[in-house]
């Protein structure tokens, strides 16, 4: 293709194509710091591409394609070129890959132990999992989490955070601005603006952590905390998995053994300083 | 040398893996994905010298291959327990039967929808049963039940509501309407029973039918992996019986699919290097738009020659049904599409 860039996300390598010079440029950007290693070969293959030759100038709109295809996936204005680009490399990610489980989970990691926030979008796990990563946590990721099969210990895919609505101004005001994208305003996701993880975390990519606690947090209502039985954590990560069924046997041993050693709980809060404070709270209890 | 092109080399053992550079397998393993066919082709590089990272690949592809395997098996566990109550036996086609007799084809192969064979006699309960047991029907469009049921060669698809699986009920194995009418009776009744228990075609019928499927009713879209399964089968089954190529040529002749067969074997030996016997080892100045839209793949894994796509598109068309039909049903498509 025209244009291209590879992008190495935690264990998965990514060449991306694209028709135009605009969602490379970007994406470079957000990728300068992440370790490049130009001799390995790539594990996906992301395109972006114009459905028709003139409409990469004539009202340019990004189709998503690669290694797997959504059959009538709409595309995204070419000034949401970024856009396109991260959600061809989750829907490669949560269709190709398969040596992990690979869970929709925010995590952040201490010493070695991992906490993973599971829920749906607008649950504030991405938010949640930014600003703790601006703490003293090392961010794993705010998108996918990968459990190995045969371990069970939990591995990163940090790319980018995906800052959306409320989350950019909160998240703004404390890092430093060259860590963050282009703002995406009016994105059928709402307004979007990525952040680069820490360079620590870049760094770590690679180092596993043990999972030590499970959180489902829901954003709004007043600040608690519902302890929650090992079937239904089992149940819940099983609808957040993308690959549980196709692991099979393995994915459900990955899955039960997990949720048997790690201790999981609902948790709802009506502001961030609230919800991190809930999160220290049940780690102080799940990590000693 | 392109992507595709290294690709059926390896395949085909003409080229080594380790004479292969590090940027040339980002192309290889797109185009291997694009065909449905990265499992096959680990399987087929398995211990060969290869970068680590596509060694790694590779294992996670032959573990997700043999799962996906066992699921399909199971699925079709599943159907038997739903039709053999009410007395009705099927036998088991293309990737679920080659995982069922265990053939060397099946190693990493993909296996889609559960595709079985039924007496034409069966098809209604067969149904009946089906819907019984979980199974539902996927599409609700009117004319397109309706035309599955008048013209086509299974039944509409259906879908498991619990295990999320299609099954595809086949009575025959080419479009009622097409200008080929096979034998369905023969097929079902010269089946054989497989290692795993399940019945599956006769070696002739197996090939004939992928043959079929690949040249005679499909637009040649996955055209690679079926000329893969058809080099593999007919190669293993020469090697087990030296009358199989004349055997295979007079079951054809018995299902009109003579053509079809002697293509797919020439297609065979130019793509993969099989060795055909005199009176199959011929030559057809045809056989290169075939070739040429079986290699249509850039590094990219995009097929790369739109116009010769849509040609085989409408061929396929073309042989599923006669004109006047073919032009009533394009032209309800497009209504469809448009309004």
């Amino acid at each position: 293709m025209r244009h291209s860039a590879r992008i190495a996300v935690g264990p998965v390598q990514f060449r991306i194509g694209s028709d135009w010079a605009g969602p490379v440029a970007a994406l470079e950007r957000l990728y300068a710091a992440y370790p490049q290693d130009d001799m390995r070969p790539a594990d996906a293959t992301v395109r972006l591409f114009a459905a028709r030759p003139w409409r990469r100038w004539l009202r340019p709109s990004v189709h998503i394609g690669g290694d797997f295809i959504v059959p009538g996936a709409l595309p995204l204005p070419l000034s949401m070129g970024l856009l396109a680009a991260e959600m061809g490399m989750n829907l490669q990610v949560a269709l190709g890959w398969r040596r992990h489980l690979l869970l929709h989970a925010s995590a952040v990691a201490r010493d070695g132990r991992a906490l993973i926030m599971s829920g749906e979008s607008g649950s504030g796990k991405s938010t949640l999992a930014a600003l703790l990563g601006e703490d003293d946590w090392r961010l794993m990721g705010d998108e996918f989490t990968l459990i190995d099969p045969a371990g069970g210990d939990a591995f990163a895919f940090p790319r980018a955070v995906s800052l959306k609505n409320e989350a950019i101004a909160e998240v703004a005001a404390r890092v430093d601005p060259a860590r963050l994208g282009p703002l995406l305003a009016g994105t059928p996701k709402g307004d979007i603006r990525h952040l680069i993880p820490r360079a620590d975390a870049v760094a770590a990519m690679h180092a596993p952590a043990r999972p030590a606690l499970l959180l489902f947090p829901r954003f709004g209502g007043a600040a608690g905390i519902e302890p929650m039985g090992e079937g239904e954590a089992f149940v819940r990560l099983t609808e957040a998995s993308t690959n549980y069924v196709a692991l099979g046997e393995a994915g459900f041993a990955a899955l039960t053994r997990m949720v048997r050693e790690t201790p999981a709980f609902g948790i709802t809060y009506p502001d961030s300083a609230a919800g991190i404070a809930l999160v220290e709270e049940l780690w102080a209890e799940a990590a000693r | 040398m392109s992507a595709v092109a290294a690709f059926v080399d390896l395949l085909a053992g003409r080229r080594d893996a380790a004479t292969l550079g590090p940027r040339d397998w980002d192309g290889l393993i797109g185009v291997a994905r694009s065909e449905a066919m990265l499992a096959t082709l680990a399987h087929r590089l398995d211990g060969a010298a290869v970068p680590p990272a596509v060694a790694a690949l590779f294992a996670d592809q032959r573990a997700a291959a043999e799962v996906a395997q066992r699921q399909a098996l199971w699925e079709a566990e599943m159907a038997r327990r739903a039709l053999a109550p009410v007395g009705i036996e099927f036998v088991l086609l293309k990737g679920a039967a080659y995982a069922a007799a265990d053939m060397t084809c099946a190693a990493g192969r993909q296996i889609g929808d559960l595709d079985i064979l039924v007496l034409g006699a069966d098809i209604r309960r067969a149904e009946n049963a089906l819907l019984k047991a979980g199974w539902e029907w996927v599409k609700s469009d009117p004319y397109d039940d309706h035309y599955y049921r008048a013209h086509m060669h299974e039944l509409p698809p259906m879908i498991h509501s619990g295990r999320d699986r299609m099954i595809d009920v086949h009575h025959t194995i080419l479009p009622k309407t097409h200008r080929i009418t096979p034998d369905a009776l023969a097929l079902v009744s010269d089946a054989v029973t497989s290692g795993g228990g399940f019945a599956v075609l006769q070696p002739t019928d197996m090939a004939v039918h992928c043959a079929a499927h690949m040249l005679a009713d499909g637009d040649l879209q996955g055209g690679l992996r079926n000329l893969w399964d058809f080099h593999l089968m007919t190669r293993g089954f020469a090697a087990a019986d030296p009358g199989f190529w004349r055997q295979l040529d007079g079951r054809a002749a018995l299902h009109g699919l003579q053509d079809a067969v002697h293509r797919a074997a020439r297609l065979s030996r130019d793509l993969y290097g099989a060795a055909l016997p005199g009176g199959w080892d011929r030559q057809d100045p045809a056989d290169i738009w075939f070739r040429r839209r079986l290699l249509a793949r850039d590094d990219w894994g995009r097929v790369t020659q739109p116009l010769l796509e849509q040609a085989f598109y409408i061929r396929s068309h073309w042989l599923r049904m006669p004109p006047a039909m073919l032009a009533k049903h394009l032209w309800t498509k497009w209504q469809k599409q448009h309004s």
